[in-house]
């Protein structure tokens, strides 16, 4: 069964899908394109579900394929996934029918998120489901690549779909965030390219060139070149996920686009920042990552508190939502870069949980703001009495997305914050900080918009509760949420193979598990020893 | 490699026409070009030239692919090759694939010269050249149609197939003269806004000639430090540290400056939007492509068979100068509002990418096995560009009001909800010159960024890499034009081409994408070309 080509299948049928639903006819009110994107959607779904029942726990890249593509470059196409691979594309193919069926009306002629968007009328409602899809194969070809310069071109491809799913359907000013969101990716990747170019000549030296991954693997780099090919890598996954002081591009792409696009932009590519700095920074160079660790985790506690911060102040949901998420990316971020085995759980882990969370979150504000006419908090009050259920399932995730405990958020933030105080007492102090700050702009953000005597702002007549579509797509989500908030052993057993393999790769042990008996500073001294 | 003849007796010249007949053909097709412009009556005059340009080519393209298959192996199979026509004619290798790439091209010029649908029934070419703009004589001649288009293309083209070919300095100046002299006249015979034509022929002329006297200076200077004008016999002299280093270093900057002015590289770049806008576009698309090809295929044999030992010297120049041209090319092309200037200043920029692959040049013991070489990325960057280059200009000749041809950026707006296809296929293009992976772009990028990182050019890299993300911005503000703005009512439409500019398109932006996804026979080929005779 293992030589089944799983992955290919995986990227092959949503881009199939994509063709088809952009050649269909319309047909009547646009059904038929849509029916198909979604039904494409589910196979890959159901697909993929079957796929990891065949995975083995502990058993490192699996369904793999390999086949030399550029011989002149020594690029493969060379496919498979791990634990951490497996989870991203199992969020994928979760996430995207979920979006499909939570923008079923969102791109069709003259409809508009907000009451003073420009109501566009010639707008391409099929492109919108085929991007979706196209963006859907190319992360399933980023995250099961275990071939460097494959991985590069899907990297850089998703790209296109998401750039036409930010200029076309959205907010008035999204010409401009679509454009900014493109440079800033841009200018990383091109950064990235001369680091793969780098390993190209790196691994020309020591004899035929190759970018498998586990060849890279295999050579020893020479410290003082590690750093260089680190920071190309770096540059283009700190602009990715996003970290502090590249993360400008990430509250404007959210406030203009869609609710659906948001949701693929931070909840699938954004993980590709984190998935990168894994497998790539600290898979392939383990010098490189130590020597830069003190600035990353600088880096990382900067994003927390001052998305967080910035979050407290905005008026607007969808920008609030962005700036909320480069807070919680630097959490994941300091988890991986923490170098032990719990923070680098509880940063995967917060991957997951984060995509979930966030896309529920994005999700049920989509509804809340269509229904409104408006993304500011302050023209808003009263939902919750005319929209109960809306109200209800917003605090929820709401409350996921501050990481109260039962909700699968919670396990991943705890064990962050316990590496982090592992790590350095102060850095740990630093962080706890953004429970307290996430709670507030959250819960504030609930009681302002929600709660209140009666309903204020625009587009009265049209606030009725969810209907059953809106519903079944956060169903999932809900589900999903609290499972892993109660039971997220089956998520950990997947992952804790996968990080032991990489902080062995990087050459670190986790400290003394008792924080008594060692010595004074127990996180200090791991860098340097081997 | 010359023949002294030791007495009186004359020696049979050794001119080697079995390798060299595809130029010979390219040549004689347009000698009988102009004698069928003399008698044939004038209504007949399109289909023949037309046929008989098309069929030169074709045969021509044909025999470099039976010339190349038959060069002799030298130097235990590291190159392929034979001079001909005592040792003026460099035969090897590398020859054979510009020579390919050149007729391609060529093909690609002459369906779209051809082109006299978009115009209702007549060419993009003036009916009459020498009558003035405005006058009587202009209107009366309106209706005709210029062939004389096609001989100048077929000698623009021998001239073209010659440069790379040289073996020697003079031959390689008669062919920068055989090329040029008919572009000079090809710009200035646009149908549509003459005047603008006619300046972009002139200033095209006068600077050309300007850098034309510095490539001969050049000429004298180093014979004078050599005592040879062949490059084999200037690579000895090189490598034997023999004569006046001076006259060396500034013979060689001489020469540099000429072909840096036909590659458009800064700071010799200021003819090229003007010469780009002015002329007409198929023309333009031509030129673009095809001069930038040969132009670098001489570059390389002048730097890789005469200076390549004196590496240290010119690899420094062109670090600098790789570097000025991405910068001042990127930073020009930012600013632009008409399509044709800016597809000019990003046709500067990539002159600085190849650049960057020319400086990567390493010697072949530095080379591990299976590592790309400098030659070879920049021929496969040449194809890559090339091809994508001339289809965008063929998609600009398309977009028009009801003045001609509309190059306003601004005018494209909504160009995307009323034309998907040409507006997609005008996408590619961008996106494949801005180098996004999966287009050829970003394959081609790759080549000459490794063999300049390989070679430790990594500041150049890095300027290439930054030059590239801020490319990136002016390529998508089009794409934002055509796909995120309304159509307004004085927006562009798109004229339904013929099937020859048709096919152009077609093939050029199949090509774009499958050398992006496959890139793997061309890099071969490339390869099996092999190295530079001497």
């Amino acid at each position: 069964m293992n030589d089944f080509p799983w992955l290919t299948i995986l990227i092959v049928i949503p881009l199939l899908g994509a063709v088809a639903t952009a050649a269909l006819p319309a047909g009547h009110r646009l059904e038929l394109p849509k029916q198909v994107a979604l039904g494409t959607s589910v196979l890959t779904l159901a697909l993929s579900v079957v796929m990891s029942f065949g995975y083995e726990l502990d058993g490192g890249f699996q369904f793999t394929e390999d086949h030399t593509w550029i011989k002149a470059f020594g690029a493969h196409y060379a496919l498979g996934v791990d634990g951490l691979g497996l989870l991203m594309v199992l969020l994928t193919t979760v996430l995207v029918p979920i979006v499909i069926g939570a923008s079923w009306y969102d791109a069709d002629p003259g409809a508009t998120l907000k009451l003073d968007d420009e109501a566009s009328t010639t707008r391409h409602t099929k492109a919108f489901f085929a991007w979706a899809l196209a963006l859907e194969a190319l992360s399933i070809a980023v995250f099961s690549a275990t071939d460097v310069f494959l991985f590069y071109v899907a990297f850089e491809a998703t790209l296109i779909p998401a750039y036409f799913l930010v200029g076309g359907f959205g907010g008035n000013l999204r010409r401009k965030a679509a454009v900014k969101f493109l440079i800033y990716q841009l200018a990383g990747g091109l950064v990235m390219l001369a680091s793969v170019i780098g390993l190209y000549v790196v691994s020309a030296g020591r004899g035929t060139p190759s970018y498998l991954f586990t060849d890279l693997q295999g050579i020893t780099i020479d410290p003082g070149t590690q750093k260089w090919l680190f920071i190309g890598f770096f540059v283009a996954f700190a602009i990715k996920a996003p970290l502090f002081p590249v993360h400008t591009w990430l509250p404007d792409t959210t406030e203009q686009a869609t609710t659906g696009t948001s949701v693929l932009l931070v909840c699938i590519l954004d993980k590709i920042g984190a998935y990168g700095m894994l497998r790539f920074c600290l898979g392939l160079l383990p010098d490189g990552s130590q020597w830069a660790t003190p600035v990353v985790i600088t880096l990382a506690v900067i994003s927390i508190v001052y998305g967080s911060l910035v979050a407290l102040g905005q008026d607007d949901i969808l920008r609030l939502f962005g700036f909320m998420s480069v807070s919680h990316f630097g959490l994941i971020v300091l988890g991986i870069f923490l170098l032990t085995s719990q923070g680098g759980s509880g940063a995967v882990l917060y991957m997951v949980n984060h995509g979930l969370s966030t896309a529920a979150l994005f999700l049920v504000a989509g509804f809340l703001i269509k229904r409104r006419g408006t993304a500011s908090i302050r023209a808003m009050g009263g939902v919750e009495k005319v929209a109960p259920v809306l109200g209800g399932l917003f605090l929820v995730f709401c409350l996921a997305a501050l990481s109260l405990p039962g909700l699968s958020p919670f396990v991943s933030e705890i064990l962050v914050i316990i590496a982090a105080f592992q790590h350095q007492w102060w850095v740990g102090a630093i962080v706890v900080t953004v429970i307290v700050t996430t709670a507030w702009y959250l819960l504030w953000m609930y009681q302002r918009t929600m709660t209140g005597p009666e309903l204020i702002g625009g587009r009265a007549a049209e606030t009725r509760d969810l209907d059953r579509r809106e519903v079944g797509t956060l169903a999932p989500l809900f589900v999903g949420l609290i499972v892993f908030g109660f039971f997220p052993m089956p998520l950990l057993k997947v992952i804790n193979p996968f990080v032991d393999d990489t902080l062995q790769h990087v050459g670190v042990h986790d400290p003394a598990p008792t924080v008594a008996i060692a010595p004074a500073q127990p996180g200090s001294t791991q860098g340097g020893q081997q | 490699m010359i023949a002294l003849a030791t007495n009186d007796s004359f020696v049979t010249p050794h001119i080697a026409y079995g390798s060299l007949w595809p130029i010979l053909v390219i040549f004689g097709a347009a000698c009988v070009g102009v004698l069928v412009e003399a008698f044939l009556p004038r209504q007949w005059r399109y289909v023949a030239q037309f046929g008989l340009t098309l069929g030169a080519m074709v045969v021509a393209l044909v025999g470099v692919g039976f010339v190349a298959n038959g060069l002799p192996e030298l130097g235990g199979g590291a190159a392929r090759g034979l001079f001909g026509s005592e040792g003026t004619v460099a035969l090897d290798g590398p020859t054979m694939f510009m020579w390919g790439l050149v007729l391609v091209f060529g093909l690609g010029g002459v369906l779209l010269f051809a082109e006299r649908h978009v115009e209702g029934g007549v060419s993009a070419f003036a009916g009459q050249a020498a009558a003035l703009p405005g006058t009587e004589s202009e209107r009366r001649t309106q209706a005709l149609d210029h062939t004389e288009v096609y001989p100048l293309l077929l000698f623009a083209v021998g001239g073209m197939m010659l440069f790379p070919a040289s073996g020697d300095l003079l031959t390689m100046f008669v062919a920068l003269e055989v090329l040029s002299l008919p572009l000079y006249l090809l710009s200035g015979l646009a149908r549509r806004r003459r005047l603008l034509s006619q300046e972009a022929a002139m200033k095209y002329f006068l600077l050309g000639a300007f850098s034309s006297g510095f490539f001969l200076y050049g000429v004298a200077l180093i014979y004078g430090y050599a005592g040879s004008m062949d490059f084999g016999a200037i690579n000895e002299a090189v490598s034997n540290n023999a004569g006046n280093q001076t006259l060396l270093v500034i013979g060689m900057g001489m020469l540099t400056v000429g072909l840096l002015f036909k590659v458009g590289a800064a700071p010799f770049q200021a003819w090229m939007p003007d010469v780009y806008q002015g002329a007409p576009t198929a023309v333009t698309a031509f030129m673009a492509a095809a001069t930038k090809a040969a132009a670098f295929g001489a570059m390389l044999r002048l730097f890789y068979v005469a200076f390549g030992s004196a590496r240290w010297t010119w690899q420094p120049m062109l670090w600098v100068i790789a570097i000025l041209t991405m910068v001042v090319g990127t930073v020009l092309a930012l600013v632009q509002s008409d399509m044709k200037r800016m597809l000019a200043y990003s046709s500067v920029a990539h002159t600085g990418f190849l650049l960057t692959g020319v400086l990567g040049l390493q010697g072949s013991d530095e080379i591990h096995p299976g590592q790309i070489t400098s030659l070879q990325a920049v021929m496969f960057y040449l194809v890559t560009y090339g091809l994508t280059t001339l289809g965008a200009f063929a998609v600009t000749a398309l977009v028009r009001d009801s003045a001609g041809e509309q190059s306003t950026i601004l005018r494209w707006a909504g160009l995307g909800k009323h034309s998907p296809v040409v507006a997609g296929v005008f996408a590619l293009f961008l996106l494949g010159m801005a180098g996004i992976p999966l287009t050829s772009g970003f394959t081609g990028k790759w080549a000459v960024f490794e063999v300049a990182l390989a070679a430790g050019a990594w500041p150049v890299v890095i300027v290439a890499v930054l030059a590239s993300a801020a490319a990136a911005f002016f390529y998508v503000r089009v794409i934002v034009v055509m796909y995120f703005h309304e159509p307004e009512s004085d927006s562009a439409y798109v004229a339904h081409p013929s099937v020859l500019t048709a096919t152009t398109v077609g093939v050029t932006a199949a090509a774009t994408v499958a050398l992006g996804i496959l890139p793997g026979p061309v890099l071969d080929l490339a390869r099996t070309a092999g190295e530079f005779i001497r």
